[in-house]
């Protein structure tokens, strides 16, 4: 596959430079619109061949960075290199990166083959070389027989799969994804999540996936960044940020937490701090309910609570436990034997290492 | 809970006439739509296409030489007159008026409508709907006579000429052959003028609303495919835009094709159509010549529009 030569040659060929290892790097990146901080002191390092998602509520800056990478926008300050290259005042029809949109943006007056075969059409290609090669890449995203169907034509996974053979014909060095699954039914959803991942695994190419799915940030990449007002919050491996969010936010807006405010912490375990304490590391205690394995250890930490609502979630209950000075979130697997009633009294229970301590801000 | 609540049913009760009326259209739309579309189908039908269809029949009819009176028998003696060199030369002259007004129109207009499209935002575009529309608020005719005044010999426009030192110029263009004259006023240039202002409110209106339906996205995919802007205008812009821009030359060009009244007053004396039409059903009582001479637009506009699908203007639709 001509796809997968190219990639390996440009990762082959690549100086043995630390620099040219990273795919993406922001220094001090600024970008505001009027008085909008879209984006406000941005420092990043995206790795070459790793599939790196960008995370944040809507408004905090990640597709302006994305829209940064792709030439869409120039940054009012700080510099950004793509592969070791400067690119501030390169436009984006010069550089080697290519975007799956939000919203496909496939050209409508077009059958499904000149889509795919638009950026080899630009580089002037002749016909038959550019139409192999745009099947080969509808192949690549397993949408073949759609040839002469206009995008109208196709359901809304088919055109994000013709968005996709499109970005990719190219053989772009960054590939850049804006929301693409948002659009999509769970079901599609998630089977796209995995041939993404497994796809950028056979080409190598470095992804760059920006979304507001927690799950989808986590599940898929091999680094993320939570982004919030315009800044970075965080930046690590998916385990990373869940298991060990830096500051309030990034515990609540990644997956669900319970923050301990300094005060209930030293009541629970002794030491002052803001603390995160995941749902599904409490444990309910007491007779009959107890599974294998899940008995506290000797420094668990156990308080009595009296249970404020239940939600059942298909996999899990998720109870709201009102415990001295605060409400506690805990997950339970549905499997349980004789889920507490609301209003009952309870007993809970974790390590004291499922607390993590996080930022006081 | 009080007893009225209780005795609600899950139906509530028919009320009056105009309630039964509208539960009668809400359940049956097709009902809703005849009601709707049955009156303008009706005059569409039969004033509309019905006037039409008499023109085209008279036609085919023909004026006795010595009477003067229309001969109501089946004849295409009038469109043998409508072949005659003569008339000939008003149909190619109105016919290269209207294309050359048609492409300017699309050239002047086509930077306005992307600006309104693409950039105007809140007063800027209100600004642009009324600087479009507030010609068409007034008269037709004072507009026309007050282009006359602007390019007359003692008009605005020679003395703004003048005052540039650039009179060598306007008479260098006005002794160009065919489009020139004595002056702007009374030459075909003029003319050309003329319907160019008059009809680019009707070109610049439909490119705008099909802009404005484009994506911004798509614009953007161009360039990240890899195409410069002027390559993302030839092939996506443009084509894009197309439909607009065929319905506005529509517009331009039907208007022209038909209009009598411009190239009478601004413009050498020589005939277009409608003033052909005007001549020979008014003075001349030559109905069936002018009917011919009005099929002559439909005719054109028919190709056109053929034309036009066959080149894929409607392809984005």
């Amino acid at each position: 596959m001509p796809l997968d030569k190219a990639v390996g040659a440009t990762v082959g060929v690549m100086p043995d430079t630390a620099n040219h290892s990273l795919a993406v790097r922001f220094q001090n990146v600024a970008r505001h619109f009027g008085a909008v901080r879209a984006v406000d002191s941005v420092d990043l390092e995206i790795r070459a061949g790793e599939f790196f998602a960008m995370l944040g509520p809507s408004g905090s800056g990640k597709t302006t960075c994305l829209r940064l990478v792709a030439g869409f926008e120039q940054p009012d300050r700080g510099h950004i290199e793509i592969f070791g290259e400067t690119v501030e005042g390169v436009p984006a029809y010069r550089r080697n990166v290519n975007t799956v949109f939000q919203d496909y943006a496939l050209f409508p007056h077009m059958t499904v083959l000149d889509n795919v075969a638009y950026a080899l059409r630009i580089r002037g290609l002749g016909k038959a070389d550019r139409y192999g090669k745009a099947r080969k890449a509808l192949a690549l995203v397993q949408l073949e027989g759609y040839d002469d169907r206009r995008p109208v034509q196709l359901s809304g996974g088919q055109r994000q799969r013709v968005a996709l053979a499109r970005a990719l014909v190219g053989e772009p060095k960054v590939l850049l994804l804006d929301e693409p699954l948002g659009a999509l039914d769970l079901k599609l959803r998630e089977q796209m999540q995995v041939e993404l991942k497994e796809l950028q695994q056979r080409l190598g190419i470095t992804f760059v996936f920006v979304t507001h799915d927690q799950s989808e940030a986590l599940s898929m990449s091999d680094r993320l960044a939570v982004f919030n007002e315009g800044r970075i919050v965080q930046i690590g491996t998916p385990e990373d940020i869940y298991e060990r969010p830096c500051n309030r936010f990034v515990a609540g807006f990644v997956g669900a937490s319970n923050v301990l405010e300094p005060a209930v912490a030293e009541a629970l375990c002794g030491r002052a701090g803001l603390y995160s304490l995941r749902p599904e590391r409490i444990a309910l205690l007491g007779p009959g309910l107890l599974g294998p394995g899940r008995a506290p250890e000797a420094d668990a930490i156990q308080i009595e609570g009296r249970v404020e609502s239940l939600l059942y979630h298909g996999a899990t209950r998720r109870l709201a436990v009102a415990v001295a000075g605060t409400t506690l979130l805990v997950s339970l697997s549905a499997g349980l034997a004789a889920p507490p009633r609301v209003g009952e009294a309870v007993r809970l229970g974790w390590s004291r290492g499922a607390m993590h301590r996080m930022e006081d801000a | 809970m009080s007893d009225a609540a209780l005795s609600r049913g899950a139906v509530e009760a028919g009320g009056g006439l105009g309630r039964r009326l509208s539960d009668l259209l809400v359940t049956r739309p097709r009902l809703l739509l005849l009601i709707l579309l049955g009156p303008p189908l009706v005059w569409l039908g039969v004033v509309y296409l019905g006037a039409l269809f008499a023109l085209l029949l008279q036609s085919f009819f023909s004026i006795d030489e010595f009477s003067g009176l229309i001969r109501y028998e089946f004849t295409l003696k009038t469109y043998g007159e409508l072949l005659q060199p003569a008339n000939l030369d008003i149909i190619l002259r109105t016919v290269t008026m209207a294309a050359c007004v048609t492409l300017a129109a699309a050239a002047i207009a086509f930077p306005i409508a992307y600006y309104a499209a693409r950039y105007a935002r809140g007063r800027w575009k209100a600004l642009f709907y009324l600087a479009v529309m507030l010609p068409l608020w007034s008269s037709y005719l004072v507009r026309v006579y007050s282009w006359k005044l602007i390019l007359a010999k003692e008009g605005i426009l020679n003395w703004v000429v003048d005052q540039l030192h650039l009179t060598w110029l306007l008479d260098a263009v006005l002794a160009l052959p065919v489009i020139g004259g004595p002056s702007l006023s009374i030459s075909y240039l003029g003319t050309f003028l003329v319907f160019l202002y008059i009809w680019l409110p009707f070109m610049i209106l439909p490119l705008q609303a099909s802009l404005e339906r484009v994506p911004a996205s798509l614009i953007e995919a161009s360039g990240d495919l890899g195409a410069t802007p002027r390559q993302a205008f030839a092939t996506v812009i443009l084509p894009l835009a197309l439909p607009g821009m065929v319905a506005g030359s529509i517009f331009t060009f039907s208007l022209t094709l038909g209009d009598y009244i411009i190239p009478q007053i601004v413009g050498s004396s020589r005939l277009f159509i409608g003033q052909a039409v005007y001549t020979h059903q008014g003075i001349a009582g030559n109905i069936p010549l002018a009917a011919a001479f009005t099929v002559v637009p439909i005719v054109i506009m028919g190709f056109y529009l053929w034309g036009a699908k066959k080149l894929g203007a409607f392809d984005a639709l």
